[in-house]
């Protein structure tokens, strides 16, 4: 046997794991499923939503499978009476303080914690009480932050320094008031990744762009790439009736679900009336809609008239860091051996 | 002539008291009657610690040659006569002098972290190395190896003075196991317990002996960098710690190449920013390292990813006074006292409704009863003792009928309190159980740090269900919804404060369910404290009409005329007791 496995019976199934595998992990690989709010395989373990929890054979309390490393031998059970009634009381606590008006939240339908919610049946609560209440708005451009709807599973916080290096918001006050903001309660001013929203399990974070332009039953998903620069991220585009209405990346990509706030949020050039479809050719002044063949023709008799005028080193090449190797190789090439001349350059060299 | 020597208690209690001018006092007598004169260093006034009796503050000890007195309850103008008459004449004042009280409260003690807390000027380091200070550092460093010095600890059976118990010698080993480099020692002084102020007294009192319990431990796991985490709140023992460690750091305790061993050890101060999160070890860690103080889950410990994420050791202000009584005495001393399981002694703040309230020192092992009768007097009120609040907002009552109870950490454990870090709070019949349930309710949710569901959603709640209780508005199901959601929010919270938090109402429930209940279905607060529950009337046949409740009623909702009995109004009246405190004739019905 590898010394570096490590065995584990889950929920009296057997298996191996290398050491360092978290429970929550061997789970995931014996497909047994463990509700988990603040839980992100990318990021640091937190560890406060305690949902995960299983009971070790042999322990005094439940752990969290989280941030529980496997242990040679271990027995778990992922699922006891005990362990769901801890669970139901979590729940029926977070919903204590909780707006509950998934009838028009944005989130509806894709809220882990609604979800959570139904399949525990929780429509009483025994625990209903204060509720945090804030009339703040925050004015950022992007991103609608509904601070009620907040769980405080940590995620976006994690995600803005850990994966972005950011650093935008952090935990304040403590107990009950504890909350997630930016410094001094000000309005968010940060990059506008949208990365928070992108990992926020409940209604707290999303785009206001999104808002109220439809639920996630009614979207269908496009996979694209961004054409915003030459990373190529892969997106997938929520559509609906013919509509960009969001824009997300999913996990197992090259860009592993991580965005940008262009290519998260640019999405608005998509039906804008000042997009350009077309080439344009001034004339008189004026410019008129044309063809590619059309445009492409012109700027080619352009370019030879000034070559044979003035020379090939009368000519200059510029490309775009935002471009592909690809394409900005043909650019130079085309430069070079078409136009005769090394004036070429890139701006990523400014 | 024989030395003099005057000691004057100036802890927490004692400076309250007056012990400063009781002090200048003392100087100045010394000072006009020209005694000092004579004897130059052979006479001194000087301040020490907490002397443990805060009940009789400002103590006094007057010493000629080895010839000692203590006395009780001085004041500044006390002090003239002690001169005249102790010191000069040679004959102690004697009414102010022990009783058979100050005596008890002594006999079932045994001081041994604070037998030189209280004796020795804790801002003098020459004192405490008078008391044979550093020795037992020396000792270590200059003819021990560091698994020598883990070994005594570890034969010493001392646990983790700081609430959990855990044993220090075993903490010390894992360690110093661990590979990884550098380690880092900690000492947590961020007390935040209401009702305790061991730690304190024993910075205050003789800081040296932390400081040495942490060059013992830095040398014994291998550290170079120690910290002493400890609350702002406590601005005395921060200013004699950071003395204290420049004066150690001068005689070459601390510092590069201590005492030409090569060994090179400095502890830094980090002061606490009042929350009493921070007292748990990992939120305690990510404080120091300038983060938000909220702890992390477990695994890893600490010993192996603590602070920075090194091998760590992190011990209370308690445990690191005891270390160099234990290396200088060795460990089958220690261990002489105490239980099996828990030995040594505890130091615990003893509060309440006590004859004596002060700072105990008390072997493991001995009786509830012992402390609560022969050492604190009992009830000062001459009414009945009720319960035994131990372990502050993490630990629980223990009710009357069980005084005989041990005090040592299983004992404890097993009737649902803890030793804790060593607050003791003793209640009596007019303290009402559900009320001081709620108390510590509304102190935890409000100190939860917000990270998991169940501690800042869950306390918050459970304060609630007391709350509405208390006022009358329990629900019939309300003694099973907090024995529920208190049982969860123990075994789901991530750290010690949302684990510990429910144990002063589940040991409530547990003795005293009848209260409860009568809140609940008979609206009636037994101890007659929670005001939504009690009603004040005037007994018309006792009034005399003096007027005395009209002026004190600070909503007029007493009228009548003088000498004829007086009529209270219910729907103006507040409930605030006023008329009951003040009426002479007792007058003012209360149910």
């Amino acid at each position: 046997m590898d010394s570096n496995m490590l065995k584990i019976t889950i929920n009296g199934v057997a298996s191996e794991v290398p050491n360092g595998t978290t429970i929550l992990e061997a789970a995931k690989l014996l497909d047994i499923h463990i509700p988990t709010l603040c839980h992100h395989p990318k990021l640091s373990v937190f560890g406060g939503c305690r949902l995960c929890i299983v009971e070790v054979k042999g322990g005094k309390r439940p752990v969290i499978s989280c941030a529980t490393p496997v242990a040679d031998g271990m027995e778990v059970k992922t699922s006891t009476p005990r362990i769901e009634e801890i669970r139901k009381t979590i729940i029926e606590l977070i919903l204590s303080d909780h707006p509950n008006d998934c009838m028009i939240c944005e989130k509806a339908g894709d809220c882990t914690l609604q979800e959570l919610a139904y399949f525990y049946g929780i429509r009483e609560n025994r625990f209903a009480g204060e509720r945090r209440t804030y009339d703040k708005k925050d004015n950022n451009p992007f991103i609608e932050r509904d601070m009620e709807k907040c769980i405080l599973c940590g995620k976006c916080v994690s995600i803005c320094d850990e994966i972005q290096g950011v650093g935008a918001i952090d935990f304040s006050y403590r107990g009950f008031n504890a909350k997630v903001c930016p410094p001094f309660e000000k309005d968010l001013n940060c990059e506008f990744c949208g990365q928070c929203v992108s990992v926020c399990p409940t209604g707290a974070l999303t785009g206001k762009m999104w808002s109220y332009k439809g639920r996630q039953k009614d979207v269908r998903e496009v996979d694209t790439i961004c054409p915003y620069c030459g990373c190529g991220c892969s997106l997938t585009l929520h559509v609906r009736q013919n509509k960009v209405i969001r824009v997300s990346s999913k996990e197992n990509t090259i860009n592993e679900g991580w965005l940008c706030p262009k290519g998260r949020f640019g999405y608005s050039f998509i039906d804008s009336p000042e997009r350009l479809k077309t080439p344009l050719i001034k004339e008189n002044g004026k410019f008129r809609e044309a063809t590619w063949d059309e445009a492409l023709d012109l700027i080619a008799s352009k370019l030879k008239k000034i070559r044979s005028k003035h020379g090939p080193d009368s000519i200059g090449g510029l490309s775009s860091a935002r471009c592909t190797n690809e394409e900005n190789y043909i650019f130079q090439k085309f430069i070079r051996a078409a136009i005769g001349t090394n004036n070429v350059d890139h701006c990523a060299r400014y | 002539m024989e030395k003099i020597r005057v000691k004057v208690c100036m802890g927490p209690a004692g400076i309250l008291a007056g012990g400063a001018q009781v002090l200048s006092a003392f100087e100045k007598e010394l000072k006009d009657k020209k005694i000092c004169v004579e004897l130059k260093s052979g006479c001194s006034a000087h301040k020490v610690g907490c002397r443990g009796l805060c009940a009789k503050d400002v103590l006094v000890e007057v010493a000629i040659g080895d010839n000692k007195t203590s006395y009780q309850s001085i004041k500044p103008e006390m002090v003239q006569r002690i001169v005249e008459e102790h010191i000069i004449g040679g004959k102690p004042v004697a009414e102010w002098g022990e009783d058979q009280n100050y005596r008890n409260f002594f006999k079932k003690q045994v001081k041994v972290l604070l037998s030189d807390c209280g004796e020795i000027d804790p801002e003098d380091i020459n004192a405490y190395i008078a008391v044979h200070g550093y020795e037992a550092a020396t000792k270590v460093l200059t003819s021990m190896t560091p698994e020598e010095t883990i070994k005594i600890v570890e034969d010493s059976g001392i646990r983790g003075r700081g609430g959990a118990g855990f044993p220090t010698g075993y903490k010390w080993k894992q360690c110093r196991r661990d590979p990884n480099e550098p380690k880092y020692i900690i000492c947590n002084a961020d007390e935040g317990d209401p009702g305790a102020f061991m730690d304190r007294a024993v910075i205050e009192g003789n800081p040296h002996s932390v400081i040495e319990g942490m060059i013992i431990g830095a040398y014994a796991i291998g550290s170079h960098d120690g910290y002493v985490y400890i609350r702002a709140e406590y601005p005395l023992a921060v200013e004699r710690l950071e003395m204290a460690i420049t004066q150690s750091r001068q005689a070459g305790f601390l510092g590069k190449n201590i005492l030409g061993t090569g060994f090179d050890f400095d502890i830094k101060i980090n002061l606490g920013a009042g929350a009493f999160v921070c007292g748990e070890s990992t939120a305690l860690m990510r404080s120091i390292e300038g983060k938000r103080g909220m702890p992390r889950p477990t695994p890893p410990r600490s010993v192996n990813k603590g602070l920075w994420g090194k091998p760590t050791v992190l011990n209370n202000v308690e445990t690191f006074a005891n270390i160099p009584y234990i290396i200088r005495n060795g460990a089958k001393w220690f261990a002489s006292y105490g239980t099996e399981k828990s030995k040594g002694t505890k130091v615990f703040a003893l509060t309440g409704k006590i004859k004596n309230p002060g700072l105990i020192e008390v072997p493991m092992g001995i009786t509830m009863k012992e402390i609560i009768y022969d050492i604190g007097g009992g009830i000062d009120s001459g009414k009945k003792l009720k319960a035994v609040q131990t372990g502050g907002p993490s630990g629980g009552c223990i009710p009357a009928s069980l005084m005989d109870i041990k005090v040592d950490f299983e004992s404890l454990a097993e009737v649902g309190s803890i030793v804790g870090s060593g607050g003791m709070i003793v209640l009596d019949e007019d303290d009402c159980m559900v009320s001081m349930a709620k108390y510590f309710l509304q102190f935890t949710q409000d100190e939860s740090c917000g990270k998991c569901v169940p501690c800042r959603i869950g306390t918050k709640r459970l304060y609630e269900i007391l709350e509405r209780i208390t006022k009358g508005k329990g629900k019939e199901n309300d003694i099973d919804l907090l024995q529920e959601l208190g049982k969860d929010v123990a075994d789901a919270s991530l750290c010690g404060l949302g684990q510990s938090a429910p144990n002063p109402i589940i040991s409530t429930i547990k003795y005293f369910r009848e209260e409860y209940e009568a809140h609940i279905f008979h609206k009636k607060c037994p101890a007659k404290v929670c005001r939504d529950l009690v009603t004040y009337s005037i007994i018309e046949k006792v009034c005399k009409g003096c007027g005395a409740c009209i002026r004190a009623c600070p909503v007029n909702a007493i009228s009548g005329e003088k000498k004829k009995p007086h009529k209270l109004n219910q729907e103006t009246c507040i409930r605030c007791g006023s008329c009951f405190d003040v009426c002479k004739f007792k007058s003012v019905g209360r149910e």
